[in-house]
């Protein structure tokens, strides 16, 4: 397969552009910070003003067209049990008993500043938008619910019983009414000011600054300040918030970070295991091609030692039978002499063995 | 979905066929009031727990004990052991099906199964570790696919486009190991987001890893577990050299297996360190992790070890069964049991009889599968038209 330079290039190419898109995409995976929407709007819930009246549970029903309950939202008896957000509730106030006495907390979906759920929609239905609000889209959502799984707040909500079109349901921080500059439905509702509409700094300010006046009263402590890397819900109680059904183990970190470390390690191991693998391979074959090597030489040189032995020893037996022979001849030579010897001492006794020697001759 | 078609000759009335048959009705009536009625009508998922037995059991379950496809085919292809050739085909056959009817079972867990191709192609969510798995999983299936075509390919008698499939053995082995790496891993590190719903003792920063290393000796434990099945069911397909090579793939896989998991058992404990979660371990929850590390990786891996010095193969084939369920133990441990360990038990989830019947109908379908292939292409012998073309 030939491969161009230019062709390279533009592989090279793509692949940097893909980063820059990802990265773009995943600030928590990088060391960029991603310092938050400056403008974006939020409410902040001073619990120490809630009274429980429920009304704006009703108002968040009236203008999202949520289905009527069951029971009417006048029906305070309500409050006597621990309720959670549902497909058809986007927020609910629930009571507890602190020391100081009843206390109510509003929940709804808190708008994180980098959300759990956007970090782990893997079709990106969920995202924070400038003005504040942590969006939906339910045209692309698969419905496989990791975003309910990743939500430290336990906020959203499925409909279990749509078979054809069930979507995720949360608080949409009333978003089309505040880029239509209205108010959102619980806020606007709120007969004790429990809840403040604004810029998110401000609130933090003016949450700073209720906690200054009244330093008996309140806890020391902005919840959704930093949790989770901060939210655009932001709470101040007299009750510490653990006791109030608020989790205060949830860290500062902000849920992508927590991804950041196995979503770095991808490049690396597309990178890196081809070649590892590759080269494990490759140790393997040269192995075998050595070990091969290596026996077809044992086989030649065991071989060739046989040869030289078989030589060595057909040598030896050659000189043996050189030797042998030479015995032999010597031998017949010392008969003959001796044969010689006899016959001429034969000779010398006259009649007695002379022709025999000659016809020997 | 059919009956396993009966070999000529064979009674079509056996009890794996009644038992099975039964098992599919069942799974076919809950499939239509699962798609007719929604998730509602057959789960026990809530707002509070909304992955069940579907997730933690047919897709985390599920794809640890397919790894035996790119464990087997990257020891036989990669690190050249030859002797285990034969344990490749019934392994990757395994890990197709396995991978195939994770697939599946999304189907029925998604709210809008339709849309199982958008994070791939419509609308790509690259922060989450769900669309890792998704877009790992969706390659693999395909490498696996390709893997597993040989068998198929030969049955069929297309030499040419065997033999091309053939020779692209090694870069689809180095494929399959990096997808997996990255998918086996990115399973555990799904949980990774939810550090204040996971109990302290199965939540780590090494999930991950875990998940991966786990995977290794599920994958080994699942490929002894299966030749011993195919060995006492299928026996009469096995031809010589799968017969004499099953021995030596038992002692081999349980050696390894048993050195995986001795790390495995240390990784544990250094996360327990890290995390400076000793304390946990007093707990209920402690008992029970305890019960986790020590009675399903402990034990097993000291079994496994003695089982390879006796040459004692019906204890590795025993020892193999229990590793398997320890796996399923950790990984229903992780999803499901430690998870939202926080709420009150009114609010955990248990899962409906609906649910665990459509996992076993899933699981039914994968064994129906199995018998059907090898039934017919040559997985559990050589094909004698091709024999020795490796």
């Amino acid at each position: 397969m030939g491969i161009t330079r230019r062709r390279f290039l533009t592989w090279v190419g793509a692949a940097a552009g893909s980063q820059v898109v990802v990265a773009g995409r995943s600030q928590a995976a990088g060391n960029r910070q991603f310092p938050g929407f400056a403008e974006s709007f939020g409410v902040l819930h001073d619990v120490t003003r809630c009274i429980g009246c429920r009304r704006c549970e009703a108002a968040c029903q009236q203008v999202n067209g949520l289905p009527e309950p069951e029971r009417p939202f006048d029906d305070l008896s309500l409050l006597q049990q621990q309720r959670r957000t549902d497909a058809g509730t986007y927020t609910v106030v629930n009571r507890f008993e602190a020391a100081q006495g009843p206390v109510f907390v509003k929940t709804q979906c808190n708008h994180c500043l980098e959300p759990a759920c956007a970090s782990a929609c893997f079709v990106k239905a969920f995202q924070k938008v400038p003005s504040g609000a942590v969006s939906y889209n339910v045209d692309v959502c698969v419905g496989c619910r990791y975003c309910m799984i990743a939500c430290p707040f336990n906020i959203p909500t499925y409909e279990y019983d749509n078979p054809f079109s069930p979507s995720v349901q949360k608080c949409t921080l009333c978003q089309p009414r505040i880029e239509k500059g209205l108010l959102p439905g619980c806020v606007l509702a709120c007969p004790k000011e429990a809840l403040t509409f604004g810029q998110r700094g401000q609130l933090l300010q003016t949450a700073r600054n209720r906690i200054a006046q009244h330093p008996g009263r309140y806890v020391h402590h902005i919840y959704g300040e930093h949790e989770m890397g901060g939210t655009s819900w932001l709470y101040i109680s007299a009750a510490p918030f653990r006791e109030i059904g608020m989790r205060e183990d949830l860290g500062t970190m902000a849920a992508g970070q927590l991804t950041a470390g196995p979503l770095g390690a991808v490049p690396i191991v597309v990178g890196l295991w081809p070649v590892l693998l590759t080269g494990i391979w490759a140790i393997g074959k040269r192995k075998d091609k050595i070990a091969a090597g290596e026996r077809r030489q044992a086989v030649a040189e065991a071989e060739k030692n046989a040869r030289q032995a078989a030589e060595a020893k057909l040598a030896g037996l050659r000189e043996q039978l050189g030797k042998e022979k030479e015995i032999a001849v010597k031998l017949a030579v010392k008969n003959a002499l001796e044969e010689a010897a006899r016959a001429a001492q034969a000779e010398a006794l006259p009649g007695n063995g002379e022709p025999e020697s000659k016809e020997e001759k | 979905m059919a009956q396993p078609t009966p070999v000529p000759g064979k009674r079509l009335l056996t009890p794996f066929n009644v038992v099975t048959g039964c098992i599919l009705f069942v799974g076919l009536a809950l499939t239509a009031m699962r798609f007719i009625g929604g998730l509602g009508a057959v789960t026990n998922l809530d707002d509070n727990n909304p992955w069940g037995v579907w997730i933690g059991f047919d897709l985390l379950c599920g794809v640890a004990l397919a790894a035996g496809g790119y464990v087997t085919s990257a020891a036989c292809y990669i690190f050249g052991l030859k002797r285990f050739h034969s344990a490749v085909r019934p392994a990757i056959l395994t890990a197709f099906l396995g991978y195939a009817l994770v697939v599946f079972a999304l189907h029925y867990d998604v709210g809008r199964p339709w849309r199982l191709p958008y994070p791939i192609f419509v609308s790509q969510g690259t922060t989450s570790l769900l669309f890792e798995v998704g877009l790992c999983v969706f390659l693999y299936l395909t490498v696996l696919f390709i893997e597993y075509s040989p068998a198929a390919l030969e049955w069929l008698g297309w030499r040419r486009a065997r033999n091309i499939v053939v020779r692209l053995t090694l870069v689809l082995t180095i494929f399959g190991v990096v997808l997996s790496t990255l998918h086996q891993s990115s399973l555990g590190a799904l949980f990774l987001i939810a550090p204040s719903k996971l109990h302290p003792l199965w939540y780590s920063g090494y999930l991950p890893i875990y998940f991966f290393v786990s995977s290794l000796f599920a994958g080994m434990s699942m490929v002894i577990f299966e030749g011993t099945l195919a060995h006492r069911y299928l026996h009469g397909q096995m031809d010589e050299a799968h017969l004499d090579e099953s021995d030596g793939v038992v002692l081999a896989f349980g050696k390894a297996a048993a050195f995986v998991m001795a790390g495995y058992f240390f990784i544990k404990i250094i996360g327990v360190a890290v995390d400076d979660n000793w304390a946990h371990l007093a707990t209920g929850w402690g008992a029970w992790f305890l019960v986790e590390l020590l009675g399903f990786v402990a034990l097993p891996a000291f079994a496994y070890t003695l089982g390879v010095r006796e040459r004692n193969r019906s204890l590795i084939r025993w020892t193999a069964v229990w590793t398997v369920i320890g796996v399923m133990v950790n990984r229903l441990n992780v999803s499901l049991v430690a998870f939202n360990y926080h709420l009150p038990p009114a609010q955990r989830y248990f899962p409906s009889w609906m649910e665990i019947a459509t996992s076993i109908f899933i699981v039914t379908l994968g064994i129906v599968a199995y018998r059907l292939i090898t039934s017919r292409m040559p997985i559990l012998y050589e094909h004698p038209d091709f024999r020795h073309e490796h």
